[in-house]
């Protein structure tokens, strides 16, 4: 009688743990899946005119996403210039000066930030950028991808600020430098691989964003010169000719969606790459 | 007005307060202070202006059909009718499939990378999910129109109908006609989006459940699954339970993907295999083409109701994780 509920026990043990196994291997495969497939359907549609030409109109097969991609380019720089400073020097604040009540306020500000779907960042800069002017502009999407940059920045640079060891800020105030001082000389440059990865992060983070852009950069089939002008970007551009009925469409979106998937994988494992670095710096 | 600005500098009697105030500014570091802090504020000011935005630009919408825009069940553009309980249905309904297909799997792997696999092979697969979880939205949304929903509609959707679908109670769900498109295929896009956040929040919660925990199970001649479901499991549970919360604000929230394969249309149905819409679905797929005030003020308000559900499950969701991380939920 014991002996049957050992081997129920035994086997229930063995089928469990395998499965557990069976479930990893499951959602790694996904990955590989999603890799392997956009390059073998998107590998087959691109070409060189993909990165030079504009969109053909409707019915002409060809073109590429070149506005796109200069599209997407601007509106992370956008970004980049507009949440980065916010997010470093709040960043800064946490670590090094912050009190407590207001720290904490700032921090749980941050997290709702972070939290908030990124669609509803869309209605937000749409009612703060483009109701004002009554339309569409690169500046819109670069301030709904900029609010959205902020609060990923804040919480690595933070968190980086505070692994720099205590004693090197103890150094540097025994020699006198004032507090500031000790911060941008020595404990920012100790702490700026992972600050730069952070911020690389933040921005492949936005990268991929299709809903904050749907209705503030819009989308363009031209070039849109300037900043006041709707924007064409890759993830928009995917989304709208996933979802047109030309076969020719389908096959650009396979290609920008391997061209963009590529550009936020290389970010993620590049920010890996320095992080690693980064960190054997600071333990030497 | 300098003039009489250092007068009265100069009558105010030297005190330690204002003089080692002066002295830091004078060294940088009050400046460095306020410019930080300024800069702290703007966050605040940022999310105050989020939240006021979304409450006056609702205001229409508020003022015409107050608490009954949750109980319509009409979305009519063209008489301005406008009710949010079929987005809120398939919001709901999408959400609850996707975590009844990933928590399980989340768990049972998260389960694999910190109970069995050897650290090094379980960093490196912690490193993929990491990758899984930084794939864009709209990416999942390309794979889920040209492969999810073929497949539902020829090889899933009827298998369901035919076996499922005759099981009494349970039979509703998998009913009617199947168009590959609807709530259950972007449930299932949906957990895959969400297991990676699942995964790596339980791997990280495990992880701090106490080696003795496991080892007085072990000793007291518990098999691994035993002492791994029974002990660790139950030690964790508060965190988990967080991760789950975390996932089902991301499910909630999430716009694309499931913009392009719910099929966009405002019912409430019993079968799963029906189309349907989310708030964020329905923001995205007709914001743009809003004609009229009311119109656009309805989608705002979708926005704001959509806004509140995250905000408070984002607060849950962050306490349960705290709670873990401070001496462990205790087992039942």
């Amino acid at each position: 009688m014991s002996n049957v509920r050992i081997i129920w026990r035994k086997s229930l043990n063995f089928v469990m743990l395998s499965l557990t196994g069976i479930a990893a291997l499951g959602v790694v495969s996904i990955l590989f899946f999603i890799l392997g497939y956009l390059i073998w359907n998107g590998g087959k549609s691109l070409n060189w005119n993909f990165f030079t030409q504009l969109p053909k109109p409707v019915g002409e097969t060809g073109g590429g996403m070149a506005n796109a991609i200069v599209g997407s380019l601007k509106l992370l720089m956008l970004a980049a210039l507009m949440g980065l400073p916010v997010g470093l020097l709040t960043g800064v604040y946490l670590a090094e000066f912050g009190g407590k009540t207001f720290s904490f306020v700032i921090r749980y500000t941050t997290d709702l930030l972070n939290g908030v779907p990124s669609i509803v960042i869309g209605i937000f800069a749409y009612s703060l950028v483009v109701l004002p002017v009554k339309h569409f502009s690169a500046l819109a999407g670069g301030v709904a991808l900029g609010i959205m940059v902020i609060p990923i920045t804040v919480r690595s640079t933070e968190e980086f600020l505070r692994s720099v060891p205590g004693s090197l800020r103890e150094g540097a105030m025994a020699l006198g430098a004032s507090k500031w001082k000790t911060i941008v000389t020595v404990v920012l440059p100790a702490a700026s691989g992972g600050i730069l990865t952070g911020m690389l992060l933040a921005l492949a983070r936005v990268a991929g964003e299709t809903a904050p852009l749907l209705f503030t950069a819009f989308g363009n089939r031209f070039w849109s010169p300037g900043f006041e002008q709707p924007t064409a970007s890759l993830p928009v551009m995917i989304y709208t000719y996933a979802i047109a009925p030309y076969d020719d469409w389908h096959r650009q979106a396979w290609a920008a969606g391997l061209v963009l998937l590529g550009l936020v994988l290389v970010a993620n494992l590049g920010a890996r790459l320095l992080l690693n670095r980064g960190s054997a710096v600071r333990s030497t | 007005m300098s003039a009489a600005a250092t007068t009265i500098a100069h009558e105010v009697p030297p005190q330690a307060g204002p003089r080692a105030f002066l002295r830091r500014l004078r060294g940088g570091d009050e400046i460095a202070h306020l410019i930080t802090l300024t800069f702290s504020a703007l966050i605040l000011l940022i999310t105050s202006m989020l939240v006021y935005e979304l409450w006056a630009n609702s205001h229409l919408s508020r003022a015409k059909f107050g608490w009954m825009f949750f109980w319509t069940r009409v979305w009519d553009p063209n008489f301005d009718n406008f009710g949010a309980a079929p987005f809120i249905y398939g919001t709901l309904v999408t959400s609850a499939v996707a975590l009844c297909l990933a928590v399980p799997l989340g768990l049972a792997s998260a389960i694999f990378l910190s109970e069995l696999a050897p650290r090094k092979v379980s960093d490196v697969i912690s490193f993929l999910i990491d990758l899984l979880a930084a794939v864009p939205s709209v990416i999942y949304g390309l794979l889920g129109i040209f492969i999810v929903v073929p497949v539902m509609r020829t090889t899933i959707g009827p298998a369901l109908i035919h076996t499922l679908g005759n099981v009494p109670y349970i039979g509703a769900l998998f009913h009617g006609p199947n168009y590959g498109v609807g709530f259950l295929t972007a449930g299932i896009v949906l957990a895959i989006m969400v297991v990676p956040f699942i995964i790596s929040v339980s791997r990280e919660v495990l992880l701090t459940v106490p080696r003795e925990q496991r080892e007085a199970a072990l000793a007291m001649g518990a098999t691994r699954w035993e002492s791994t479901w029974k002990v660790v499991v139950p030690w964790a549970r508060t965190g988990i339970m967080g991760s789950v919360f975390l996932a089902l604000a991301r499910a909630l929230g999430e716009t694309m993907a499931v913009t392009m394969v719910i099929g966009n249309a405002p019912t409430i149905a019993a079968s799963l295999l029906s189309p349907g819409d989310t708030i964020a679905s329905t923001i995205a797929s007709q914001f743009t083409e809003a004609t009229g005030d009311l119109y656009l003020s309805s989608l705002i308000e979708l926005g704001l109701v959509l806004f509140l559900i995250t905000f408070i499950l984002n607060g849950l969701a962050r306490i349960l994780i705290v709670a873990t991380g401070r001496g462990g939920g205790r087992p039942a």
